[in-house]
């Protein structure tokens, strides 16, 4: 085996595979959001809150209903998805005629109060949710020892992604999805029911969160702050990949991830502000971002 | 925010617009005065350094219509810095040159309005790189920037030794203004404060208020029309940003002192919605909006302590209901209903 | 103005005569102020309250004439809305003794305050040990453990039972970098080797990548120098890679019975830790723990709550033979004046420096086999008599102490 910069070659594949793992992550916590801004051009603040549901719907499932992990990631989203319909519904549908940013706005106090309200529920010590057995135990590597359940939610992520963004960019969908934005009205004259097609997008993008949520679960801790630091990485990761791009979203939050972990090998004390400065330095070459479609 | 400023209030003459500024703001000012004997002090001055923050946002957001996300940026490394130069003085900036050394300007610890100064420059340095990188972009594309670069300060913080991390800089001590006033004394800072607050009140007022601020004005209601009529937009907004940051940093130097204390609390992202919320509260663009506003969420947050994590329930329920409901704010829906301006 | 209040109260009380004790306007106001709604929440929490009213009771406050009233707060881990509470309590509110306060950057503020203000501070939930050393006043105790105690605890006794390879991970802050110092110092000292370290971000959620290379390291012994969530993360991923089960050993350097119980045996089996007190250990605790545990939702008491009740117990005992709350400083003599004696920590002595002392001991988490009930969660491994667990007073670098 081979060394670099000190760190022997097993250790490096070791940390991009860790790394790849968390990109997965970003990348589908990403997803939803450029999903929702480039549909509907709304910054959803409420994302990470709706990450932490999903995990948090995942653990009452099993709690309360007994229906383990394979049951939480079909139902969670589809449960957290409808509370987003509903909030389309009742706060942002007003909204459209109005400022970009009075939709940030909202959605950011929406955030507080269902982070709020679940802090004062259950506290900030996190709550167990244990590995789905079929996923248990790991792989032998040879240079690392991979848990299966890690494999499990890069090999997910990674589908889960490729079939969003073929719907929207391929599909006859899509196609009318990304008309609707462009030209509400005229697709409207069309005869196809816009506004429910918005509300179905934003009730998706919520649902890609929550799902997050659900693979979230067995390994990091399900609190109620697991969504507020996080949602902040994955504004960055937007802005980087740039804002109205679907495939950008997806392939920066793989690649920061790789950043990230590599980062921890050689500089783990900068890990946390890696991504804000590839940000900046992106911003300052390409304002509109990677694939971004121009400011 | 090209809706935010009501356009009846400025069809008024000038005689008239600025006359209910006028009687309102001397309404504050004795208000203020007299406070200190129906409440608590220590907690005016935190209303009142609050005021100055919101202030200085609100000159971002109501008069040029940038939102910025990351604000706390100024507020909390004003305070650091005013923290730091008031307790150990020396400043020890790190140069690489080969390899990593130190120029270490030696100082003693400076008196208060020295600190508060430092501060306020310190601020505007961050304000001037910040707003560089930011003013690029334009609408949600600039939050959403201001708020990463923020949260990169942050973790900077909780690093660099001289923030001492979570600890925060402690026991900062107060001093003498001007070598002989003491600062100790409860009475002594309130006015120092007092003064701060209604001096910085009374720039912004000047400059919202002049040529340069008509021209903030102009970029507000339609960039694209301004840019052709020869202004360079993209300056103007960079020194509103400066002196947003600025004001931002000397808010928070003055908080530091009050307070003895500056902490990673200070640049957090919760702080910079924090001064949106209240600045929101109070009413966007309008004078003494962000004034109300803070002493509004000060006085929420005092009276709500002791229901704990409910307060940022309550807090986002208040967001929620303003960009809904009250999207003039309370100053704004006042200023509307009484037809004069505020 | 501080000087104002302490003298005017000081005046009222002499004034209005000898014979009466008489309290700074009638009451002696205990406030408790911790985490109520964070990470810390659990170990501490509601539970220092409750714990802090069964002192008052069992003291048998009311049938002595003195009327004690107890107030608690949530300082949120932040020192700014610690120092703010603290600051309205005594100028507002008019309470006399501050108690409990984890999180050492929130203790180190409000040491501050309560030392301007001459009012009493005990500290049982925060572990700066600068609180006894360079940071020590005349009004601050230090009760329940400090970072000394528990790097001492864990460190040594790990290494002489052949844990001599370290490598720490390490939570990138001054707290972690204070608890990871204090250790690496005590493991070579006692003939042990630090392998290596890495810090990770704080507060992080993804230790993976930290632990992977305290994996090839192949350090006998991983310690983590981090507390609250960052413990339980790390312990819980740390299981999930197999680090464990191939033959390297977790050391939690601060860390309670709640995170175990947090844990589950099944995660947390054969980890090693030190603390003050265990509601298991004898009679009197277990008496204790069936007493507070139906008032604290069923978790049972921690080291905290038992330093808050037996640090209010001896400042009872101390305002009581003083008969006056109103001078910190002369309640705080008169309880390193006095010995200590309660039913949970037995007898003991307050030093100079403020530190309270009294045996810490080393456990290990049991088994999920061996635990007979909830709770059960601890056997003893070794005993830290009270002479041994604690830094030196000469040391420590208080300026109290006369060297």
């Amino acid at each position: 085996m081979f060394e670099i910069f000190g760190i022997s070659s097993q250790a490096l594949f070791g940390q991009l595979l860790i790394g790849l793992i968390n990109g997965s992550f970003y990348a589908l916590l990403s997803l939803g959001l450029a999903v929702i801004f480039g549909m509907l051009n709304i910054i959803n603040f409420t994302h990470g809150a709706q990450y932490m549901l999903g995990a948090f719907a995942a653990f009452f499932l099993l709690q309360y209903a007994g229906l383990g992990y394979w049951w939480a990631i079909v139902v969670a989203p589809l449960a957290v998805g409808a509370t987003g319909i509903v909030i389309e519904r009742l706060f942002l549908q007003w909204l459209y005629k109005l400022d970009h940013l009075y939709g940030l706005l909202l959605t950011f106090g929406l955030a507080l109060m269902i982070e709020g309200t679940f802090r004062n529920f259950f506290g900030s010590s996190g709550l167990p949710y244990a590995v789905p057995p079929e996923l248990q135990g790991g792989q032998n590597l040879g240079f690392m020892f991979l848990p299966n359940y890690r494999a499990w939610v890069v090999v997910f992520s990674i589908a889960v992604c490729l079939s969003t963004w073929f719907v929207i960019e391929r599909t006859k969908l899509g196609a009318y999805l990304r008309a609707a934005t462009e030209n509400p009205t005229l697709v409207r004259a069309f005869g196809i029911n816009v506004p429910r097609m918005i509300t179905l997008t934003y009730g998706f993008g919520v649902a890609l969160a929550a799902l997050a949520g659900v693979m979230a679960a067995p390994i990091y801790n399900v609190s109620p702050q697991m969504g507020a630091n996080l949602i902040i990485v994955v504004f960055a990761v937007v802005v980087i990949g740039g804002m109205g791009s679907i495939m950008g979203a997806i392939l920066t939050g793989f690649g920061l991830g790789v950043i990230e972990g590599l980062t921890k090998v050689f500089f783990p004390e900068a890990s946390n502000t890696v991504i804000f400065i590839v940000m900046a330095i992106v911003l300052l070459i390409r304002p509109a971002g990677l694939f971004g479609r121009g400011v | 925010m090209a809706d935010v400023a009501d356009p009846k209030a400025t069809q008024a003459t000038p005689a008239l617009r600025s006359q209910s500024e006028v009687i309102a703001f001397v309404i504050m000012a004795v208000a203020l005065v007299v406070a200190p004997a129906f409440a608590y002090p220590v907690f005016l001055m935190k209303a009142l350094c609050f005021a100055l923050f919101a202030c200085a946002f609100n000159l971002l957001i109501g008069y040029v219509g940038l939102l910025s996300f990351g604000h706390a940026l100024f507020f909390g490394w004003g305070a650091y810095f005013a923290a730091h130069l008031a307790k150990v003085g020396a400043v020890s900036l790190p140069f690489w040159l080969g390899k990593w050394h130190w120029l270490v300007i030696p100082l003693p610890p400076l008196p208060p309005e020295l600190a508060i100064l430092g501060g306020a420059l310190f601020a505007a340095l961050l304000g001037l790189i910040v707003g560089a990188l930011a003013i690029r972009r334009q609408g949600i594309y600039f939050a959403m920037v201001t708020l990463a670069l923020a949260q990169m300060m942050f973790f900077f913080a909780v690093q660099a030794p001289f923030t001492h991390g979570e600890d925060g800089i402690q026991a900062v001590p107060r001093g003498k203004l001007l070598g002989f006033i003491d600062l100790a004394d409860q009475t002594n800072m309130y006015f120092t404060v007092l003064v701060i607050f209604l001096g910085c009140f009374l720039l912004i007022y000047r400059i919202i208020n002049s040529p340069f601020g008509e021209v903030l004005k102009a970029i507000r209601e339609n960039e694209p029309r301004a840019i052709s009529l020869g202004y360079k937009t993209e300056r103007y907004k960079l020194v509103a940003f400066v002196l947003s940051a600025t004001f931002a940093g000397v808010a928070g130097a003055t908080k530091a002192l009050v307070f003895q204390l500056a902490s990673l609390t200070d640049v957090d992202w919760p702080m910079s919605g924090e001064v949106i919320l209240m600045t929101l509260v109070g009413g966007l663009g309008t004078l003494f909006g962000p004034v109300a506003g803070a002493f509004f969420v000060v006085t929420l947050e005092n009276y709500l302590t002791t229901i704990g994590q409910w307060v940022f329930v309550v807090q986002g329920a208040i967001f929620v209901g303003c960009v809904l409901l009250l999207r003039r704010g309370i100053i704004g829906e006042l200023a509307r209903v009484l037809r004069i301006k505020l | 103005m501080k000087g104002l209040i302490s003298f005017t109260a000081l005046a009222v009380a002499l004034g209005c005569g000898s014979a009466q004790a008489q309290y700074s306007d009638g009451t002696i106001k205990i406030g408790v102020m911790n985490d109520m709604s964070g990470t810390y929440a659990d170990l501490s929490g509601q539970g220092s309250v409750i714990a802090a009213r069964m002192a008052v009771e069992d003291f048998g406050a009311a049938a002595k004439g003195m009327k004690v009233e107890i107030v608690g707060a949530d300082h949120q881990n932040k020192p700014d809305v610690g120092s703010n509470v603290v600051r309205t309590w005594i100028d507002v509110d008019k309470v006399d003794v501050i108690v409990d306060v984890p999180t050492s950057s929130v203790a180190l503020a409000v040491n501050e305050i309560v030392r301007d203000k001459n009012k009493v501070f005990l500290v049982s939930g925060a572990a700066a040990s600068d609180l006894t050393g360079p940071k020590c006043t005349p009004n601050t105790i230090h009760w329940t453990y400090d970072t000394w105690s528990l790097a001492n605890g864990t460190g040594k006794s790990i290494v002489k039972t052949g844990g001599d390879t370290w490598f720490f991970l390490t939570a990138n802050y001054a707290f972690g970098e204070a608890l990871e110092r204090d250790t690496a110092a005590v493991v070579e000292k006692n003939g042990g080797k630090v392998l290596g370290k890495v810090r990770h971000p704080f507060p992080g959620t993804d230790f993976s990548s930290f632990l992977l290379q305290a994996q090839s390291s192949k350090a006998k012994i991983i310690g983590l120098a981090n507390a609250g969530s960052d413990t339980i993360n790390s312990i819980k991923q740390a299981a999930e890679f197999g680090i464990t089960q191939s033959g390297q050993n977790l050391a939690a350097l601060l860390a309670f019975i709640t995170d175990v119980h947090a844990l589950g045996l099944k995660t947390a089996q054969g980890l090693i830790m030190t603390e003050a007190w265990y509601w298991d250990l004898n009679d009197a605790n277990r008496e204790f723990a069936k007493k507070f545990a139906p008032q604290d939702k069923g978790v049972h008491p921690t080291m905290v709550h038992a330093g808050v009740y037996s640090a209010v117990t001896h400042y009872l005992k101390a305002v009581e033979a003083l008969k006056s709350d109103a001078d910190g400083r002369a309640i705080v003599a008169k309880m390193k004046e006095l010995p200590t004696d309660d039913k949970l920590f037995g007898k003991g002595i307050v030093r100079a420096d403020g530190r309270k002392i009294h045996p810490m001991y080393l456990f290990e988490v049991k088994k999920p086999a061996e635990s007979k009930a909830p709770w059960d969660y601890y056997k003893l491994r070794a005993t830290i008599p009270a002479d041994e667990a604690f830094r030196p007073m000469a040391d420590g670098g208080c300026p109290l102490v006369k060297s």
